[in-house]
């Protein structure tokens, strides 16, 4: 085996010195390879639904979803989510502008309502364990939880996410590389909406109408 | 390798545009679905193929204006690779439930007493 | 005082060390075994040079290196628990009981089983991969390198925590498949069936990412021209295995943790009350595990198609045939998963259903068969010692894959279900058609990589002391199987007159051990011979793929200039001509070596370690740690650096100095 590092001078190459081919194809591969990643959170959460599927009759003498699912909260919960998911969007457009207030207005909007949204989430949580309705219960509490909770932590992620890019921003401003963090964020965060639509059909509309 | 970036080729005001008409459409759809349940409008069963239609709407609105899935240059590996997860989601979530349905309604108590009585044993 | 106690050290306690005397022993032997290994590295002054040139390096090669030493520490490891399997199955009869009770015995078979999967064939198989790949694509490197080398150091670090179970606490005692209710806490309460969990998580993990990884350095790194119908076939087998394994892995992910909650949590997906359902645990798994095994065979498939075609000096026959079988075994694969529990009592129509499935898909993998005869017929055949594997490979996948379709039948599969028939058929399929594609690439491409050939003589020797002892250990259990012995007993009746043939397996064990031997031999042979062997053109075999057309061992940077292909088989077609083309050179883009991956490796055995017994602030700690490195990681400026065009023609000439002497 050749060695590497003992034999020559090494030159650093920052990334914003990357020839335009070279940051090209990072871009291009990091963004794909994202994309594939999030095709494999959704199968993860495909098999999450699965289980939910397959035990939400599973009460057990606990309370079935009729029973404890408040819808409006729950409407309120999706309306900020597709709200955060559209100033995401023009997080992204008003990268263009190359005016950092822009993005900073559009990147704190989308986390104060991603927040709410997750405040929300957590109060139902906690007032369900209150009642003495927590994933202890039955098969069904467990995978409810499991399954909105697995969308609730990403949802906390994409919310450091927003905090680091912010900082990224302030440090580096438009460079490529930020850029290409700032689109790739965008993805995840809209994935987490499509996500949300499901949850909201299946678990919460289709919970109260007891089928 | 190519440009192949998202934004690439739209001009900014039309990329405005398409985030606005994917965000209405999109709270569009999850109103309805919202009143369909909470006003009864329909029964139940119909409602539930409703509501389902209205969230495959949802989700292919929000691939096409804020996933972009669409916008992508040939070669179009991102298309590829979500329509290869799609059917493997289905076969995954349609799969378990036939199999799990299946399973429980032939495994359940009843139906092996049953099964044993026309044994002509006892259970 | 308790409870710091337990907040400080979770569920440890003095019991956690082994009390009998088998365990006890192998946890000493390791345990001193990596004390006298560290001794050497220190006396000799190496640990700086490991931590520099090795465990930091994201060239593929090296990482494809590592990962084989560690596949094949499994492998043996992994071997003396089939060796005690077997020696407890030949003698404890009647009123002999053997030597291992019946929960060490479990025990033992379940870490075989994982072992094996996981860290033998899992780590062999991205081990060639890595080597292979991105030099058959003609790319310089994977597509995230930093991301490999995590991989590699999150299945070290699953291969960690396996074995750590054997000196502190135990290990599942559950079955290679860990099934509820058995591995829920009320039936398994000690932190065996966590071990299992957490060393697969955390191994799954970095499978998955390197799956995404090779998946992009296929899709969007291969050279100019290269189209996906140019491409080499083991190329378009490693791209039909990430996929699978992108779309598999979570699965496994997701099934781990469920029960890890419910163990932890007290919550009830899996529970036998309170609404959990266990037959899901059996369907999740295996809508995993069937794709897994699919996983590891595809990988030799593409192995095959290279050895085959180059060493019958002809095209492969019918290239778009072997793609469109490949697509198609991946597309199946995911249809096929209930015909590992027909007798769960799902009725005839799913039981049907899915066993037409099973049969389907065993007409892609024989037209592939096909295809390999096709291709050797006419050809000027080298029987070389990667051709012999080919041939014991043949005959046992053939008759492997026939008892497959055998127990595809669901009537069938009633009688044969979890019989020993099944264990042959299932070892055959891994034993002869995975390992053995695997040894075939390794000896195919280990000029490629080390710069001399193996040493044919013994090369063969180890050949058919495999194929004969494999042979003996398996053939003895389809006949077991028929004759009604099941899977997993460490005892049986006298009576049965199942013992000559268990006692025939167990040599067959031995030989297979001794196969293993001098497979080691042969490698210390070839060393020392590496002159006499030593591979100077580069293309050793007369190859056609990309990676024969740079010198042995490859350069760390690849490729001096990025080859542009206009064919499939492009190589032979252009071998003559481009020697000769003065190469226009250019400097080239390198990623840095990285000490944030090993550290997040270790960082997981702890993370790991925690979550096994509870200790939530370890478990906190690293994780935050994790995410630290990562941050600290993804904000650096500088990951790249520049190897300058006059470096590479420097050691380009020195290359062509070293040919012609």
């Amino acid at each position: 085996m050749s060695t590497q590092n003992q034999q020559f001078d090494i030159h650093h190459v920052s990334l914003s010195e990357l020839r335009k081919e070279e940051s090209t194809s990072i871009f291009e591969n990091v963004s794909f390879g994202f994309f594939v990643y999030l095709m494999t959170d959704l199968v993860l959460f495909a098999s999450l639904f699965a289980v939910y599927a397959v035990l939400h009759k599973n009460t057990a003498g606990g309370p079935a979803g009729y029973q404890i699912f408040n819808l409006n909260t729950v409407l309120v919960e999706t309306l900020l989510l597709l709200t955060s998911s559209f100033t995401t969007g023009l997080t992204i457009l008003s990268l263009k502008t190359k005016t950092k207030k822009n993005v900073y207005i559009n990147l704190f909007i989308t986390f104060l309502l991603g927040l709410s949204f997750l405040v929300i989430e957590l109060n139902e949580f906690s007032h369900l364990v209150s009642i003495g309705d927590s994933w202890r219960v039955s098969g069904f509490l467990s995978s409810f939880f499991t399954l909105v909770g697995t969308h609730g932590l990403h949802i906390s992620i994409g919310l450091i996410w927003m905090i680091i890019l912010a900082y990224r921003l302030h440090k580096t401003g438009f460079g490529r590389a930020n850029i290409r963090r700032f689109t790739i964020f965008s993805l995840f965060w809209h994935f987490l909406d499509v996500i949300w639509i499901f949850i909201f059909t299946v678990v919460y509309l289709m919970g109260v109408t007891r089928l | 390798m190519k440009t192949n970036v998202y934004q690439a080729s739209n001009h900014p005001t039309g990329q405005f545009k398409n985030y606005l008409i994917g965000y209405f459409v999109s709270i569009l759809l999850t109103l309805s679905s919202f009143f369909i349940v909470t006003n009864h409008v329909l029964t139940l069963n119909t409602a539930v193929y409703v509501i389902s239609l209205l969230a495959i709407g949802q989700f292919i609105i929000q691939i096409v204006f804020f996933l972009h899935l669409f916008n992508e240059r040939s070669p179009r590996y991102r298309l590829l690779v979500f329509l290869l997860m799609l059917s493997i989601v289905l076969i995954l979530v349609i799969g378990s439930i036939w199999i799990m349905t299946n399973l429980s309604s032939n495994m359940s108590i009843p139906k092996q007493i049953q099964y044993m009585n026309n044994q002509g044993g006892g259970f | 005082m308790i409870y710091f106690a337990s907040f400080l050290i979770g569920k440890l306690n003095r019991n956690a060390i082994p009390s009998d005397l088998m365990t006890l022993g192998a946890a000493v032997s390791i345990v001193a075994g990596l004390i006298f290994g560290a001794l050497i590295i220190t006396y000799l002054h190496k640990w700086k040079y490991l931590w520099k040139e090795w465990f930091t390096s994201v060239d593929h090669k090296k990482i494809g290196i590592m990962y084989i030493i560690v596949s094949v520490l499994m492998l043996i490891r992994g071997g003396v628990d089939a060796l005690m399997l077997r020696g407890q199955q030949a003698t404890s009869v009647g009123i002999h009981h053997g030597y291992l009770s019946s929960y060490t015995f479990a025990q033992v078979f379940s870490a075989h089983g994982t072992i094996m999967i996981f860290f033998a064939a899992m780590g062999m198989m991205f081990g060639i991969i890595n080597l292979v790949l991105p030099l058959q694509i003609g790319s310089r490197d994977v597509a995230f390198p930093f991301m490999n080398l995590t991989s590699f150091w999150l299945f070290f670090a699953g291969m960690i925590l396996v074995n750590v179970s054997l000196g502190i606490g135990d290990f599942s005692a559950a079955g290679w498949l860990a099934y509820p209710p058995l591995s829920e806490l009320q039936y398994s309460p000690t932190v065996g069936v966590d071990y299992w969990i957490w060393s697969l998580e955390i191994a799954g993990i970095g499978s998955l990412l390197s799956g995404v990884n090779f998946f992009t350095t296929i899709l969007k790194t291969r050279a100019p021209g290269m189209t996906l119908t140019k491409m080499p076939m083991f190329a378009w087998s490693v791209l039909c295995t990430t996929s699978l394994i992108i779309f598999a892995f979570p699965i496994l992910t997701v099934t781990l943790t469920l029960l890890y909650l419910d163990r932890t949590m007290g919550m009830h997906f899996f529970t036998a009350g309170a609404g959990g359902n266990m037959m899901m645990y059996v369907n999740l798994i295996w809508a995993w595990g069937h794709p897994e095994v699919y996983i590891l065979i595809l990988p030799a498939f593409g192995i095959f198609s290279e050895v085959v075609a180059t060493f019958s000096h002809k095209r492969l026959f019918g290239y778009r045939t072997m793609v469109g079988a490949l697509v198609s075994i991946t597309v199946l694969s995911f249809t096929v998963w209930l015909h590992h529990f027909f007798t769960m009592g799902a009725g005839a129509d799913v039981n049907g259903f899915f066993g037409i499935m099973t049969m389907v898909i065993a007409i892609p993998t024989g037209v592939k068969i096909f295809n390999w005869l096709f291709t050797m017929y006419k050809g000027r055949i080298k029987f070389s010692q990667s051709m012999l594997w080919f041939f014991g490979f043949v005959g046992l996948f053939t008759v492997g894959g026939v008892a497959g379709v055998i127990l595809a039948v669901p009537p069938a599969d009633f009688q044969l279900h979890n019989s020993l028939f099944l264990v042959a058929h299932f070892h055959t399929m891994i034993v002869g058609g995975v390992l053995f594609g695997y040894f075939a690439g390794l000896s195919y491409w280990f000029p490629k990589i080390f710069g001399y050939k193996l040493n044919e003589k013994l090369g063969r020797l180890t050949f058919y002391l495999w194929f004969i002892g494999f042979l003996l250990a398996f053939v003895p259990l389809y006949i077991l199987g028929l004759l009604g012995a099941t899977r997993r007993i460490d005892h049986y009746s006298a009576s049965l007159g199942w013992q000559p043939l268990f006692i025939i397996a167990g040599v067959g064990v031995l030989v297979i051990a001794s196969g293993v031997f001098v497979m080691i031999l042969q490698h210390v042979v070839s060393f020392l011979n590496r002159d006499s062997l030593k591979d100077k053109t580069g293309d050793p075999w007369n190859g056609k793929t990309l990676e024969w057309s740079i010198p042995s061992p490859a350069p760390f940077y690849n490729f001096a200039t990025t080859p542009i292909v206009h064919s499939h088989d492009f190589y032979w077609d252009v071998k003559n001509i481009i020697k000769h083309e003065p190469k226009e050179i250019n400097d080239i883009l390198m990623p840095k070596n990285d000490s944030n991956a090993p550290i997040i490796g270790i960082t997981s055995v702890f993370f790991g370690f925690a979550m096994v017994w509870h200790i939530w602030w370890l478990a906190l700690v690293s994780l935050f740690v994790i995410v630290a490195i990562l941050l600290k990681r993804f904000n650096d400026e500088n990951p790249n650096y520049l190897l300058s065009a006059d470096k590479i023609v420097e050691l380009e000439e020195n290359y062509l100095i070293f040919r012609q002497s």
